[in-house]
């Protein structure tokens, strides 16, 4: 039970995938400058990542272990997690329509989210088993939420704030989530 | 003022114009990971490079054999057979490099520069424009994370590439190295590479006003 507390905590705020990895940089920046679009990408990425990792597990233990083919671990995570994209699209367009309106637009650009990949590979060299991939893909992508969700709060406000021109933008956004990296590096002594 | 279907156009593209870290703002989960040292800097870009002009050529060679609808899938599984090469060349012959940057070798295939070169780029351009490009813009992601890198490890550690450059006196900013130093030094960069391409902007245009 303890070993799944810590992968909750762990994935979820110490080895927060944005602020402590570096993974899903670029979804970070590109679609936080609202609430609306950052809830949207968020809960698109929380759906395919927690699928995925459950899915990879069972390429990596079923076909590519037995088979010895753990050299084509990345070519078989990227086409996993593609068609998987595909498929979550096409069944979302199918089965509820509303859900696809809100998502739709987030999900191509899921395929290169690295936190989704990253994840993957990390929960194989990690060893965890069934169980505990998937609630480490379903919290590190939650994880992955509340950095976008607190990222675009901030851009909103920033949006009003007088800051220098030269300030605006990229550059504003960068140095917002470094502060926000100094602050979640308070949550180190956790575990 | 430049062309970018010749192949020297393409080359310049890619270094200076439309510098994937500094202008498109692409590629920036390695760009911040392993830019802690500026020996990582190096092997990053260059691995990358290598990527991106492999699949480049191979996909400008296909260019007309791939289907339009399936071409993400396509591209994906050229640029993961290329990362899958270069993960094994690595592991053989530069075992400390890949050891230092781990997981983001694999990570490659995900380096939205590639894909977004083959889709914006190599699918509709002959062979060598192509691979020009990618050399490019390559190129220009080594530049753009060396110099990160090597901001950060002389500030954060007191050496360059593992010199030490700093006097003894200096006290390490220790923050550089770890992640919030990351975004805090690419946007003070940003800052200051905005400023420098403003400020060469005008030049310019002061000086074809003189002209005409």
């Amino acid at each position: 039970m303890n070993t799944y507390l810590v992968i909750l905590i762990g994935s979820l705020l110490v080895n927060n995938y944005v602020m402590n990895q570096f993974l899903g940089i670029c979804p970070f920046l590109g679609v936080s400058k609202k609430f609306d679009t950052a809830l949207g990408m968020g809960m698109a990425v929380t759906f395919v990542m927690t699928l995925s990792s459950f899915i990879t597990w069972i390429v990596q233990h079923v076909l590519l272990i037995p088979l010895g083919l753990e050299y084509m671990q990345t070519i078989a995570f990227i086409l996993v997690i593609a068609v998987l994209v595909q498929v979550v699209e096409m069944a979302l367009k199918k089965l509820s329509f509303s859900l696809y309106q809100a998502l739709g637009v987030y999900l191509p650009l899921i395929t290169t989210n690295c936190a989704v990949l990253g994840c993957a590979i990390s929960n194989a060299t990690e060893g965890y088993n069934l169980l505990q991939a998937t609630l480490s893909g379903c919290c590190a992508a939650l994880g992955f939420t509340l950095a976008i969700l607190l990222l675009s709060c901030i851009r909103e406000r920033l949006e009003l704030a007088p800051m220098p021109q030269w300030m605006k933008g990229f550059p504003g956004a960068l140095i917002t989530a470094g502060l926000m990296a100094v602050s979640f590096m308070g949550f180190s002594g956790l575990i | 003022m430049h062309d970018k279907k010749t192949p020297i156009g393409a080359l310049l593209n890619g270094l200076v114009f439309e510098n994937p870290t500094f202008v498109l703002m692409l590629g920036m989960c390695p760009t911040l990971a392993i830019t802690t040292v500026a020996s990582n800097g190096v092997g990053m870009g260059l691995a990358t490079t290598f990527v991106l002009v492999c699949s480049n050529l191979f996909i400008s060679l296909l260019r007309n054999v791939i289907p339009e609808k399936v071409r993400i899938p396509s591209f994906i599984v050229i640029i993961a057979s290329f990362v899958t090469m270069l993960e094994m060349l690595m592991k053989a012959y530069l075992p400390d490099l890949s050891a230092s940057l781990g997981m983001y070798i694999p990570l490659i295939v995900v380096n939205c520069i590639i894909l977004a070169r083959a889709e914006a780029f190599a699918f509709k351009n002959p062979v060598l424009p192509s691979v020009m490009d990618g050399l490019g813009m390559g190129l220009g992601f080594t530049i753009a994370i060396t110099l990160l890198a090597a901001i950060r490890e002389l500030f954060g550690s007191g050496t360059v590439f593992g010199l030490q450059v700093m006097p003894e006196a200096f006290e390490p900013i220790g923050i550089l190295t770890l992640p919030a130093g990351g975004f805090i030094t690419l946007g003070i960069l940003l800052i200051v590479v905005n400023a420098v391409r403003a400020g060469i902007e005008k030049l310019i245009r002061k000086r074809k006003e003189a002209l005409a």
